[in-house]
């Protein structure tokens, strides 16, 4: 079926209006996380545009369906980025196509620096959508501090086109850093490499990524810490931070800007997983957990991002681990598991009944008719 | 300041109420006394005033959920109450209401210093969390000015901020996890001690949602680890607008500065006299502090200085010391306090983008003199919270109305150019009818149909953030 893409806003709205059945909503469809939904599939690629950028304000204001890098080469003429780091799915998922901002925002899309500036909700100033009775609506703005009214803001990042489309988003934006410094160690076992990114983050060093991989690029496991800054900054906290964490062992510094940016975007984008048979689980727990829940799952293979607190696994076909068992294991700890790729389970964590209800409650004001994404996110049938 | 009308047939139960209060709460929870209720009357917004039907203290999250379900059946309006700081009247009770004050609820339940975490119950005062984890070299960052008494709860219900939130975020954005009692008693727990909770971002939602979609008994809350070090530079320009460029020159070059504080001449000239801070007497002063080792502080103060000379200030004073970073500081952090021994003021908290801020203040200016009130603007420059402070009579008639007619138009330039009519107060009732002029009608309505689904009978805090007129049918249907 031809996707419906909408060039105005006017025109989505009446689009949604008309609209009798359900609705697949979709940014630059480079992220089909969940079990695929019914209906039309409803673009906003063709909302695109950067409405106001104004660098020494840090804030930018565009159409939901721009494409990702034109967002990336406008702020890059500035020296400056969005400081979430929001991860490309496609080589991990298979997908072709233009990631769109509107679908960061849709899906909170976060990289390795969530650990240090939040996530991409904490940077997401103000939106714009058409709701599932075709009305325009807008909450917060664009400027960094406003709790004029509720927080719809952060309601509508992360909520997968559940609540409404968005048509607009204002985002905070920052500098990008001068230098960066990445130490690295070989060798560590997981427990001992989440003790040591503790020992990083908890330290005044600034980390902005923190991460471990049970099988680096030559195929042994590396443990990563990223500085960023002015040149000398990064260079006198790399030196403390060696000082530091001596006792795990011996931390070498990269400083290439070209291999620092290709190490972290290795991890970003889940790169080890990529093309290889199996389930791709992403978990969300306290990060002195994350080696005793990995250990206690045979046969995964792990890399931890955020200090140990956000967990990749790449579960084998037939190793007999399945949802139940994956995610009583997180569970009983506190934390999430979502299925980003296979389809041997609902994708997104079953919500305490409590929570469940007030998730249907919202979907049900801001869609009564069900039209966004039927299924999506848990929703009973 | 119009409230709803109390309900007679509420106000008629009262002793019903508490007796069925004290099967659920010990006796010294519950406050009935007239001369005990009046405690509660009023928050910081002291301009409105009105006792509570009763007052009730629960010590833990089940006594918490006992009452609410308790009012729930019965219909009575509930108002939390942190510790009664807030500016916006988020915290004013009508006759028929019982103030849920979680001053009790204080204590530190869990510290965790690898995964970063503290965990609190909610009525534990800002600066005290911080004061839990310092010894061992952290802090919570979101610091709004009156954190020594004002409480957790409140903090997320008003999304709180602080001068430091350039750098850190305000509350939204260093709250983990809470347990919050629903209206009608269910206890609910979302987020905890990992990132990014999971289904739709309720904790983001319940974040400034200024107490009316439940009532939050624990939070888990990030901790940083201390900086090595802070230190602040002055800086001084004949000119508001050269002032406005520096701030952006900064930004723009890649300092991030923990925070950028701005002081126009009425403000400067009033915490002279109070407070003898030797600020130079001009236009408009920037207060810029960075953080890191002594090296660090050099290098980025020298990058600010540079900027700041490229456009000619009349001062630029660098500190060197501790002493000098608190003499630096003490006009700033006394700048409320000048400006209340000068006369009454009223505090506003409108935001605006920053590269309106010449024009805003022109505007205030012109202002000033069609009310014939006086206005000192202090405010967080890094991120255009403006808190300009109107000084007014308390004593002369007419002046307070005159006052917040003032305040009225200052916060419709806000929207108007851009920004907000709150950064980190709170709407409560005080901005509750300037609404309209920040939101279209749908733009309310989805709002408010948010509150119909965590309180479906409109009993939490029922008469603030929405004007009257648009929450009407809803309090009336839910009767």
């Amino acid at each position: 079926m031809t996707a419906l893409t909408p060039e105005t806003e006017a025109d989505l709205a009446e689009l949604i209006t008309q609209a009798d059945g359900p609705l697949r909503i979709q940014g630059g469809g480079t992220r089909p996380i969940g079990a695929p939904t019914n209906g039309a599939v409803l673009s906003t690629s063709a909302l695109t545009g950067i409405e106001l950028y104004e660098p020494g304000a840090l804030t930018l204001v565009v159409r939901a369906g721009t494409p990702l890098s034109a967002v990336e080469k406008a702020l890059d003429a500035e020296g400056q980025r969005l400081a979430f780091e929001p991860m490309d799915h496609r080589r991990l998922l298979g997908t072709t196509g233009a990631p769109t901002i509107g679908g960061v925002v849709a899906a909170n899309v976060s990289g390795p620096r969530r650990i240090q500036v939040g996530a991409c909700r904490d940077h997401l100033l103000g939106v714009r959508f058409v709701d599932g009775q075709g009305q325009v609506l807008k909450n917060g703005g664009r400027v960094m501090k406003n709790v004029t009214g509720y927080d719809l803001v952060k309601l509508m990042a992360g909520s997968y086109g559940t609540l409404g489309v968005l048509t607009e988003v204002s985002l905070k934006v920052l500098p990008k850093s001068h230098a960066t410094g990445v130490l690295l160690l070989e060798g560590l076992s997981d427990a001992q490499a989440v003790k040591a990114l503790s020992a990083a983050l908890g330290s005044p060093y600034e980390v902005t990524g923190a991460a471990h991989l049970q099988k680096g690029m030559d195929g042994a496991p590396v443990t990563m810490i990223r500085l960023e800054g002015f040149e000398n900054s990064v260079a006198y906290r790399a030196g403390e931070m060696q000082k530091l964490l001596a006792g795990f062992g011996d931390f070498t510094v990269e400083t290439d800007p070209e291999r620092t940016r290709a190490g972290w975007h290795y991890i970003r984008d889940v790169v080890p997983f990529e093309g290889r048979a199996g389930d791709v689980w992403r978990l969300s727990v306290k990060p002195s957990d994350a080696p005793g829940i990995v250990a206690g799952l045979p046969g995964v293979e792990a890399l931890y991002d955020w200090g140990g607190g956000l967990v990749w696994l790449l579960v084998a076909d037939g190793s007999g681990l399945n949802a139940t068992r994956i995610r009583a294991a997180v569970t009983a700890r506190g934390g999430h598991a979502t299925l980003i790729r296979g389809t041997s389970a609902e994708a997104f964590q079953p919500l305490a009944p409590a929570i469940a209800a007030l998730q249907d409650g919202l979907r049900r004001k801001f869609d009564p008719r069900g039209l966004f994404n039927p299924g999506l996110m848990g929703q009973a049938a | 300041m119009e409230m709803p009308k109390p309900d007679p047939k509420i106000m008629a139960r009262k002793a019903e109420l508490i007796s069925c209060l004290q099967a659920v709460l010990p006796a010294d929870a519950i406050i009935s006394e007239p001369s005990e209720t009046r405690v509660y009357e009023c928050d910081a917004l002291t301009a409105y005033k009105c006792p509570p039907l009763l007052a009730v203290l629960p010590a833990s999250t089940q006594e918490v959920s006992d009452v609410l379900r308790i009012c729930h059946d019965m219909g009575v309006p509930v108002v939390p109450r942190g510790s009664g700081t807030s500016l916006a009247g988020g915290a004013l009770p009508t006759a028929d209401s019982v103030i849920l004050g979680v001053a009790r609820l204080n204590e530190v339940l869990e510290t965790d210093y690898d995964n970063r975490f503290i965990r609190v119950q909610s009525g534990r005062t800002n600066l005290s969390v911080t004061g839990a984890v310092e010894t061992e070299g952290f802090f919570y960052a979101p610091d709004p000015s009156s954190q020594l008494a004002c409480a957790i709860a409140g903090n997320i219900a008003m999304n709180s901020g602080g001068a430091h939130c350039l750098k850190y975020g305000v509350t939204t954005n260093n709250l983990m996890g809470v347990t919050m009692v629903l209206m009608d008693g269910t206890v609910t727990e979302i987020g905890g001690a990992f990132l990014d909770a999971e289904g739709l971002d309720l904790l983001g939602l319940i974040c400034g949602s200024e107490g009316q979609l439940g009532v939050v008994t624990e939070a888990t809350l990030r901790i940083l680890r201390q900086p090595e070090g802070a230190r602040p530079v002055l800086i001084g320009f004949d000119d508001i607008v050269v002032a406005g460029a520096c701030v952006a020159d900064i930004i723009k070059a890649g300092v991030l500065p923990v925070a950028i504080e701005f002081m126009d001449r009425p403000c400067i000239r009033a915490t002279e006299a109070f407070a003898g801070a030797g600020y130079p007497d001009c236009e408009a002063l920037l207060i810029v502090e960075v953080e890191g080792s002594d090296a660090e502080i050099d290098e980025q103060l020298e990058t600010i200085m540079q900027i700041a000379r490229s456009h000619n200030p009349v001062e630029l004073r660098e500190s060197n010391s501790a002493e000098e970073s608190a003499k630096i500081w003490l006009g700033r952090k006394s700048a409320f306090g000048a400006m209340g021994q000068i006369n009454d003021y009223m505090c506003l908290d409108g935001t605006i983008p920053v590269s309106q801020l010449p024009y805003v203040l022109k505007r205030i200016g012109e202002m000033s003199k069609e009310y014939g009130l006086d206005v000192g603007n202090v405010f967080h420059a890094g991120d255009g919270n403006m808190h300009p402070l109107i000084l007014f009579d308390a004593n002369k008639p007419g002046d307070l109305e005159l006052c917040e007619a003032f305040g009225a138009d200052i916060l419709r330039l806000c929207v108007e150019v851009g920004g907000c009519l709150t950064g980190e107060h709170g709407v409560g009732i005080e901005k509750r009818d300037l609404m309209h002029d920040q939101y279209a009608p749908g733009d309310l309505d989805i709002q408010m149909a948010v509150k119909d689904v965590f309180d479906p009978k409109w009993l939490l805090n029922p008469a603030k953030v929405f004007p009257l007129a648009a929450s009407d049918t809803r309090r009336i249907a839910a009767e």
